[in-house]
This record gives structure tokens, C-alpha cells and sequence, in this order.
């Protein structure tokens, strides 16, 4: 029978229906994730002046990241949809008492005291916000009614300005387009997304003006010429090009990057960890690093392309994509395409807050893919 | 119901579709990142190679030496002396465990100290030199030279550390450096502090930092792909710090601090011609060169915690009430507004009452003095005449006249923490307090009890300011441009000399206070106590001790020559008693030294309780 030739495949399906039944996980998810983080800690490593308790700290933190990935996939979906609203709620309304109570930090009111901690409910929305407008368009018929989608643009809108205000201009353009995002994946008709980009090309004048802070504007200015500033704003820029640059087609080699050991290249372990990458690992190394976003980006896609729910559905192509999002302001940014803003390239920069948000994301997708609906069977 | 159905999977129709719109949209994104980054690492690949290799030069900064400070006979009161460190750098070393032995053995290190050495080690840079060990003496320098041999990543260096050879005895003029920390580091440029270990903390040290320290250089040095030096460059000298001279006789401020004894207190001594200051001293003190590299914990407290506070400086910091030392000055006030004729008699008793109050306000002499005229009342320190004159002139002419002199105005000497004493007044006290001034307080201001507070160096420059008969000069310690202040003038100077002539005969005349000071150059001063009110709680109770610190702090100020003024001094001897049994034989010892006389054997200060 046919089936002895099948019998590897299935015994390989089953092992793969077992993990996503019994640890509620998805092994090519959790495969593409993994090699990123440690292709991370090597090059950490190196940025990092060879400091081996560098690599015990940013493993402690990775393994917690993996840890609360794995925990958010055991809950089941439809869960986060039952506290989508009041999570919602409860963080537009910690905006509004940072715009009036928060800390100041650094210049910008981001912070709120709760006297144990401290924290950004920045990025607390960055979860929240795609699971509102995703529970919100689920429950209407698809696509959006013109008032659906006013009532999510209203609900997309608030805390993106307030965020905007505070002001943490990366943080609130992450965080719309992660409910636009669940607006184009429910159906949003070209149109309306036609005259949305006309919108923010009209509005941008009207940014440039009268919202950008002084600091903002020269960094989109360097970009421009990054020389013309070679001290100030444009030093990374220029650094990071440098580093980049010199490495070639096959890189300078692990731990022989020049311009990252010299301490010419700030922050190597964090915002500019690419550079330092593809500085010792070269055209190659990038391609392979690439490759393997796109691949976490299109599993993602593919989960939500599978997901059984509606709202499972649009939750899990908006991360996928927000995910997306966060690399290519990343990339572009050490690359020299985008201006410079804290944006942290996923995985790979060593930092608190932003792998937790990120290792959040990546759960609720591994929970689409693996928890069903209460009328679901694994297919 | 259809509809729905049929809505259903038109959504999923869409969604489908900006699924893969989304595909390859990120799919679009990757490719042009890849393409971004092939442009740079294909095309502009020698640029940037190029760019990497000019990227290759390091800026070394060389700090600059910092100033010196010299006393007024060009004695060095805080000297850079080299001290020397070996590090070992692996990279040379043959075998860095053989070495690190080898110099554990040599240096007495323990095989903790060891253990910590090889973590360094292992964790820094092969061609980066590890400190192993700071402030060798001579003899270990000596024991690794003789190695040297066996020893090739084994190198000592020279760096220049601070040293106040004078110790205790300037601690509180020269103050002290110590290693910069983060609060240093918000009020300094750092440009300028780039590669400087040390910051000025107190004293001259602190107030003539921007002097003292100096520009750094810095050496342009090629490195190669893994950092190390492989040329350098261009060099750039550093611009040492200036050094400083102060007006400080290191001389007389060892006399001053020794004629103070057992005492703690202070002595300051003035040129009334100039303001500059010749001696501060205050006593009990710490030796500076414990903060230089960062005193031990254990060391800090124990300072913190003396009961003597040898950390406070008690010459231009301390208050105590300036007692009868404003005998002069009151005097001088009283003549000015017309209210006492330095000639009249006036009948003083035992004790002063302000009509119609009951409360007696005694002299110090149980049975009075009797008739007194101004002088009398001055060498004499006869309180009821200011009692009576103090009530007279009222409390706001007071404070206009003794602020004139600078009772409850900071100096402006050229040191940090600098305190202003207070002379009170109606508008102080309501601030203050929130309290009405009443008629008693003025009473006891005349003597200079009650809330008046001033510091030695306010003394001293009142001093200098009768003995030149209202000329005044801010007080210095070094030489710079200073805008001469404007002198004081009364309505006829024959008051300077009334009071003068009385501060003479404190000394002169064989009934003043401070007669036994009498010298072969004419002494003028005054003596006086400040009286101390509350004890602090010791807490072992020790009756000898509980004693000595109820006893009144002795006061002196004075000048000589009468004639032609060099040399103002102002003493306070905590505890001391009387200003003429103590303070005045320290001042006189302080003047023989300045004035080149054989110290009066007679003349040595001596515990008396009370008696002006």
C-alpha cells in the first residue's frame, strides 16, 4: 500500500500535530524565531567587546522571551478577544494619565509610576490595539460599513496622537498601523486606502510644520545628507554606512568587524546590532538574516490566512505585518534609508520592552494556529 | 441569512487576497533592503573599505598636570608627585600566568586578588594593559625592575597624583581634590576633564579649579584593525593648570595653629593694609591627603562622627556671637548718632534694667565698675554701658551700623562655603521667627550675645577696618584684581580715634583686660566670650567633659602695630573661658612670630573662667 511510503510524513505530521495539540506551539514559528535570537546573541557577542556575562544576560532574557511566547500560546484565542475591549480601555486610559500625571524621562512624558514600577503604556498598546480593532471588526459584517470603519479609525486615532504627543513619534506609527492594518485585512476598500496614503501625503507639510520637534526634522534632514552633520545627528548614519559598507560581499569575519570594535559605532548591541552583523558577516549574512524575516513574516501570514476564527484571522495578519513593519524601520534606518529613531530590530537588538511586546506578538500567533474554537478540530 | 452567507465568503474572498497583497508587499520590502544593502557592500564597497581605513585613527588624550599652590614665601602646599603602577599587557607577556605569579610573589598580592587579575585578563582585549597593582613604593618598584627580564608584558608606569605635604595644617585653605564623580561631573566640561582623574572638592582647590587644572593635549594615533597603536600621528600638548600663590604664611599659620594648643577654634590673621589673609586656621582638622584617592568608608565616618568635627572649618564657616568683641564698634556708633560723649562719665552697677521692667540685665563684675567714661569702658569691658547705650540707639540703628561693618555679611573671601553670621533685626525676626522684636534682645545685642552670629574672618576684617580707621578690602587669598572697597566715613574722625585709643588701652592700660599681652610693639584689641547656651547630649556621661563644654568660648580681635597697623588677628578658643586668660596670649604669640619678637615666656594662654 501506498501508505508505507507515506508512513515517514505522517509519522512527521503526527509529531507536528502532537506539538501544536498537546504544547499548543507552531515548530516552524518557533524554528525561524529561534535561529534569529541566536544569530542575535553572536553578533551581540561581538558587539558586545566579547563579554561573555553580555551572553549570559542576553540569554536570561531571551529564555524569559521564549518562556512568555510560549505561555501566551497555551491561552486560548478566544480569550484575548474577551479582554480585547476592557485591556483596551484600561491602557487608552493610562495614556490619558501619563498626558496628565507621567514622568518625565529623557524630555518626553512616557512613563507612568505605579510606584513598584515604572512603565510605557506605549507599549502596552502596541499588544492591545490590534486585538480591539480585530475584536471590533469580527463582530460586524465584513467588509466594514462606512461607520465601522469610522468607529475603528476613532479607536485607531485617539491613542496614536496621544502617543505622538508624549512624544514617542516611533511608537505611535507602530501602533497605527497595526490597527490599519486589521482595517485593510477586513475588507477596507481600495478606495478608502487610496485616499488614506493621499491623506498622509497631504498631512506630511502639515507635520513638518507644526508637529515635528526641532530634534525630529534634523534627522530626516541628515538623512538627506547625512555629511552634513558628521558629529551630530548624522554621526550613525554615516558609522553604520561605514560599517556596513566595508564589509563586502562576504564580511570582515566574526569578531574582526573593525568599525564596531573601535567603538566608532554606538549602540552596536541594540539599535545598530545589524550593522555590526553585516559588517563581519557581509551581503551574505544579510541575505541569510533577511530571508529568515520574511520567513517569520510569512508563516505568520500563513497562520492567519488558516486561522478559523475571523478575528483570529485579522489578529494574526496584523502582527505579522506590524512585525514587518518593525524590521524595515530597523534596517532602513541602519541602512540609511530611513531617518534615525529608536526602533529596535526584532530579536536581534538587546533590550527589555520591546523583545517582550514582540515575544507577545509571536504567542498570540502561535495560539491562532494551535487553539481552536470551541466547534474546531485539528484539521 | 443568504446574504450573511454570501457577505461571508466575499470577506474571505478579500481577505485572501490582502493576504497575499501583504505577502508581497513584505516580500518587496526584504528585496529592497537586500538591494540597499548589496548597493553598499558591491558597489560602494571601496568607498566605504576606504572610509574604514580612515577610521582608523584614535584621539588619545594626555591630561594636563594640574597647577600648584605655594604659601606667600613660595612654600609648595600641594604638590603633584609621581607615583607608579605596573599593569601587565598579555599580549607581550610570553606566559601571563608564569608573570601573574611571579608578580603575586614580588607584590604580596593573595589568590583572591590573583583570581580577580585573571578574570580581568580573560575578559579584556590581549593588547589592552591590566593595572595590576597602583602606588608602588620604591622597594617593589625595585623587586620588578631586577625581574624585568623574566617579566616582557610586565611594564611600570608614572601618573601624577596630589600631595598636600603640609597635611592638617591648611586642610581647611587649600582644601582637596579627590576622584570625579558623578556630581562633579554635571558642572564640568567635558572636553577640558577628558583623561583627568581628579576634581577640586573644597578649599582653593575647588574655587580656583578652572586655573588649577589646566587644557588637555591629546595624541592622534593610527590603530589597526583590532585597535592597537601602530604610529602616532600628531601630538598635542597639554597646557599644565597654573600654579597658584596664596597669601598664607605657612609660617604663621603653623604658630597660629600651635599657640591654639589643645583648643579647638581658629585663628585668622588679616593685613589690614590689603585684606590679605596671612593665617586661617581652625582647629581640630583632617589631613587631605586622605580624600585624594578616595577615603575608606570606615575613615569618613569616623571623621564624620568626631565629636570635635574636624571636617568643619571654623574660621570662615563656623558662627559663634561675637561677645564683647563689638565693644569698639558700638562705641563708635554710639558717637556717630550722638548718643554718648566718649569724655562723660557714666555711673555703671551691677546690672541694667530697662525703665519700668524688672528684669535685671548684670555685668559681669558682680559689684559693677562705677563711674567709667567711653575708654574705661572699653578696656574694661564694662557691660552696663552698652546695655544702656544698646537700648538707647534701638535695634534698627544698630543693624545699620554694625552691617556696615559686615557682622552678618559674608566677606566674599575667595573660598567656597563661606557663612554670613547674622546680625538680627526687627524684620529678620518677623521673617524668621514670626515674632515681634522685643527691648531685652536689643539690650544683649549690645554685647554681642543674644542671635548675633559672626565668623572669625568677619572678626578679623571688623578688626582691620578699625585699625585703619574705615579703610576695608575684601578678604584674599589670591593675588587677583579686586575692586577696592569704599571707606567708611563718620562725621568726624576723631571717633576712629577714640575708639582706636580704647582698643589700645585694652592691652596698654594696666587695668585692661588683656594688660599681660602688653608687648615690646603696641597691641590694640579686644577680648571677649561667647557664651555657650545649650550642650549637646553627650551620650556617655563624662562629668569633666560635660564641664568643659558648658564653659564659655574665649574671644580675642586685634592689630599692631597701634601706630601703624600691619597685622589684624582675630582668635576664638572654644571652651577657653576668658578672651583675656586665653585667646588674647594665643593673638600675642601670633604677632611676636609675624612681628619677629623672642615669644614672652610670661605670656602662655591659661584656663580663667570668665573676666571680661
Amino acid at each position: 500500500m501506498a501508505s508505507d511510503r507515506l508512513q515517514p510524513t505522517r509519522w512527521g505530521d503526527r509529531l507536528g500535530t502532537t506539538l501544536r495539540s498537546v504544547f499548543k506551539l507552531d515548530p516552524i514559528l518557533l524554528f525561524f524565531v529561534a535561529v534569529i535570537a541566536m544569530i542575535g546573541v553572536v553578533a551581540g557577542y561581538s558587539a558586545a567587546e566579547q563579554s561573555e556575562a553580555w551572553v549570559e544576560r542576553s540569554i536570561v532574557r531571551l529564555g524569559l522571551g521564549f518562556g512568555l511566547m510560549l505561555l501566551i500560546a497555551q491561552i486560548p484565542q478566544r480569550w484575548f478577544f474577551a479582554v480585547a475591549p476592557w485591556l483596551y480601555a484600561m491602557v487608552a486610559l493610562m495614556l490619558v494619565a501619563v498626558w496628565l500625571v507621567g514622568d518625565m524621562g529623557g524630555g518626553a512624558r512616557r512613563w507612568l509610576d505605579l510606584g513598584v514600577i515604572r512603565f510605557q503604556p506605549a507599549e502596552l498598546m502596541k499588544v492591545a490595539m490590534p486585538m480591539m480593532i480585530a475584536w471590533f471588526l469580527a463582530r460586524r459584517p465584513l467588509p466594514p460599513r462606512p461607520l465601522d470603519v469610522l468607529v475603528a479609525v476613532l479607536a485607531v486615532g485617539i491613542p496614536t496622537v496621544l502617543i505622538a504627543g508624549q512624544p514617542d513619534l516611533g511608537s505611535s506609527l507602530l501602533i497605527m498601523a497595526s490597527g490599519l492594518f486589521v482595517l485593510f485585512f477586513a475588507g477596507l476598500s481600495w478606495w478608502y486606502l487610496g485616499a488614506f496614503v493621499g491623506l498622509v501625503i497631504a498631512a506630511m507639510p502639515v507635520m513638518w510644520f507644526f508637529v515635528m520637534h526641532a530634534y525630529q526634522k534634523e534627522r530626516v534632514l541628515t538623512l538627506l545628507d547625512p555629511t552634513s552633520d558628521p558629529l551630530g545627528a548624522g554621526y550613525h548614519t554615516i558609522q553604520s554606512m561605514i560599517a556596513i559598507g566595508s564589509g563586502g560581499v562576504w564580511g570582515k569575519g566574526w569578531l574582526q568587524g573593525t568599525q564596531s570594535h573601535l567603538d566608532f559605532l554606538p549602540e552596536g548591541t541594540t539599535d545598530f546590532i545589524l550593522a555590526v552583523y553585516a559588517e563581519e558577516f557581509g551581503l551574505m549574512g544579510l541575505l541569510v538574516l533577511f530571508l529568515l524575516y520574511l520567513a517569520v513574516i510569512w508563516r505568520g501570514l500563513w497562520i492567519a490566512e488558516h486561522a478559523e476564527s475571523v478575528e483570529g484571522r485579522l489578529l494574526a495578519a496584523s502582527i505579522s505585518m506590524t512585525f514587518m513593519v518593525y524590521v524595515l524601520v530597523n534596517a532602513g534606518m541602519v541602512l540609511g534609508l530611513l531617518p534615525v529613531v529608536g526602533a529596535p530590530l526584532p530579536l536581534m537588538s538587546y533590550g527589555g520592552t520591546a523583545l517582550v511586546t514582540i515575544m507577545v506578538g509571536l504567542g498570540m500567533l502561535m495560539s491562532i494556529r494551535t487553539q481552536r474554537s470551541f466547534l474546531g478540530h485539528n484539521r | 441569512m443568504l446574504d450573511r452567507l454570501h457577505d461571508h465568503g466575499r470577506a474571505r474572498r478579500v481577505f485572501r487576497q490582502r493576504i497575499l497583497f501583504a505577502a508581497l508587499i513584505s516580500l518587496v520590502v526584504v528585496l529592497t533592503l537586500l538591494g540597499r544593502a548589496a548597493w553598499l557592500q558591491i558597489a560602494q564597497h571601496d568607498h566605504y573599505l576606504a572610509k574604514a581605513e580612515k577610521n582608523r585613527t584614535r584621539l588619545v588624550v594626555v591630561p594636563p598636570e594640574r597647577g600648584r599652590i605655594f604659601d606667600a614665601q613660595g612654600e609648595v602646599v600641594a604638590d603633584n608627585v609621581a607615583t607608579y603602577q605596573v599593569q601587565i599587557t598579555p599580549e607581550h607577556s610570553q606566559d601571563v600566568g608564569v608573570e601573574l605569579a611571579m608578580l603575586a610573589d614580588v607584590l604580596g598580592l593573595d589568590t583572591r586578588a590573583v583570581e580577580a587579575l585573571e578574570e580581568r585578563i580573560r575578559v579584556s582585549r590581549r593588547f589592552d594593559p591590566v593595572l595590576v597593582k597602583a602606588d608602588l613604593d620604591e622597594v617593589e618598584r625595585a623587586r620588578i625592575a631586577r625581574l624585568k627580564p623574566w617579566l616582557p608584558g610586565t611594564e611600570i608606569v608614572s601618573s601624577l597624583k596630589r600631595v598636600y605635604p603640609y597635611r592638617e595644617l591648611l586642610a581647611h585653605v587649600v582644601g582637596y581634590v579627590g576622584r570625579i564623580n558623578a556630581e562633579d561631573v554635571k558642572r564640568l566640561d567635558p572636553d577640558a576633564y577628558q583623561g583627568t582623574q581628579y576634581i577640586g572638592k573644597t578649599g582653593i582647590e575647588r574655587q580656583y579649579e578652572d586655573r588649577l587644572h589646566g587644557e588637555p593635549g591629546y595624541r592622534v594615533v593610527e590603530v589597526d584593525a583590532l585597535g592597537r597603536e601602530v604610529k602616532v600621528l600628531d601630538t598635542q600638548r597639554p597646557v599644565p593648570g597654573k600654579d597658584i600663590a596664596l597669601t598664607i604664611d605657612v609660617g604663621l599659620q603653623g604658630v597660629a595653629a600651635a599657640a591654639l594648643g589643645e583648643y579647638a577654634g581658629a585663628v585668622v590673621a588679616q593685613d589690614p593694609r590689603d585684606g590679605a589673609i596671612r593665617a586661617l586656621v581652625s582647629r581640630p582638622s583632617f589631613d587631605p591627603n586622605l580624600f585624594v584617592d578616595g577615603i575608606s568608608h570606615k575613615a569618613y565616618r569616623e571623621l564624620l562622627e568626631d565629636p570635635d568635627r574636624p571636617l568643619y572649618n571654623r574660621a570662615t564657616r563656623a558662627t559663634y556671637p561675637p561677645g564683647s568683641t563689638i565693644k569698639p564698634v558700638m562705641g563708635l556708633a554710639g558717637m556717630e548718632y550722638g548718643l554718648i560723649d566718649p569724655d562723660e562719665r557714666f555711673f555703671a552697677g551691677p546690672y541694667y534694667q530697662i525703665p519700668g521692667n524688672d528684669h535685671r540685665y548684670r555685668d559681669w563684675r558682680k559689684w559693677g565698675h562705677g563711674w567709667v567714661d567711653f575708654e574705661e569702658s572699653v578696656f574694661r569691658s564694662v557691660d552696663v554701658y552698652y546695655y544702656d547705650l544698646a537700648f538707647r540707639m534701638g535695634i534698627d540703628r544698630m543693624h545699620a551700623f554694625l552691617t556696615e561693618f559686615g557682622i552678618g555679611q559674608e566677606t566674599g573671601i575667595d573660598l567656597p562655603g563661606e557663612s554670613a553670621g547674622l546680625m538680627p533685626s526687627r524684620d529678620w525676626k518677623q521673617r524668621v521667627k514670626q515674632q515681634v522684636w522685643f527691648p531685652g534682645e536689643t539690650v544683649i545685642a549690645g554685647i554681642g550675645q543674644g542671635y548675633m552670629l559672626s565668623t572669625m574672618l568677619q572678626l578679623a576684617d571688623m578688626t582691620s577696618t578699625l585699625a585703619l580707621s574705615g579703610v576695608r578690602h575684601v578678604p584674599w587669598l589670591v593675588a587677583d584684581d579686586r575692586e577696592p572697597q569704599p571707606r567708611l566715613t563718620l562725621s568726624s574722625d576723631d571717633y576712629w580715634q577714640r575708639a582706636r585709643g580704647a582698643m589700645r588701652a585694652v592691652v596698654g592700660h594696666e587695668r585692661g583686660t588683656a594688660h599681660k599681652i602688653e608687648a615690646p610693639y603696641p597691641i590694640a584689641g579686644k577680648t571677649g566670650t561667647a557664651q555657650v547656651f545649650s550642650v549637646a547630649q553627650d551620650e556617655e556621661y563624662d562629668a569633666e567633659e560635660l564641664e568643659r563644654r558648658l564653659h564659655d568660648h574665649a574671644l580675642f580681635v586685634g592689630f599692631a602695630p597701634f601706630d601703624d597697623p600691619k597685622l589684624s588677628v582675630a582668635v576664638i578658643a572654644e571652651h577657653g573661658g576668658s578672651g583675656s586668660g586665653t585667646a588674647a596670649p594665643i593673638a600675642r604669640q601670633v604677632m611676636d612670630f609675624w612681628f619677629g619678637v623672642e615669644p614672652d615666656a610670661d605670656v602662655q594662654p591659661e584656663f580663667s573662667e570668665h573676666g571680661d
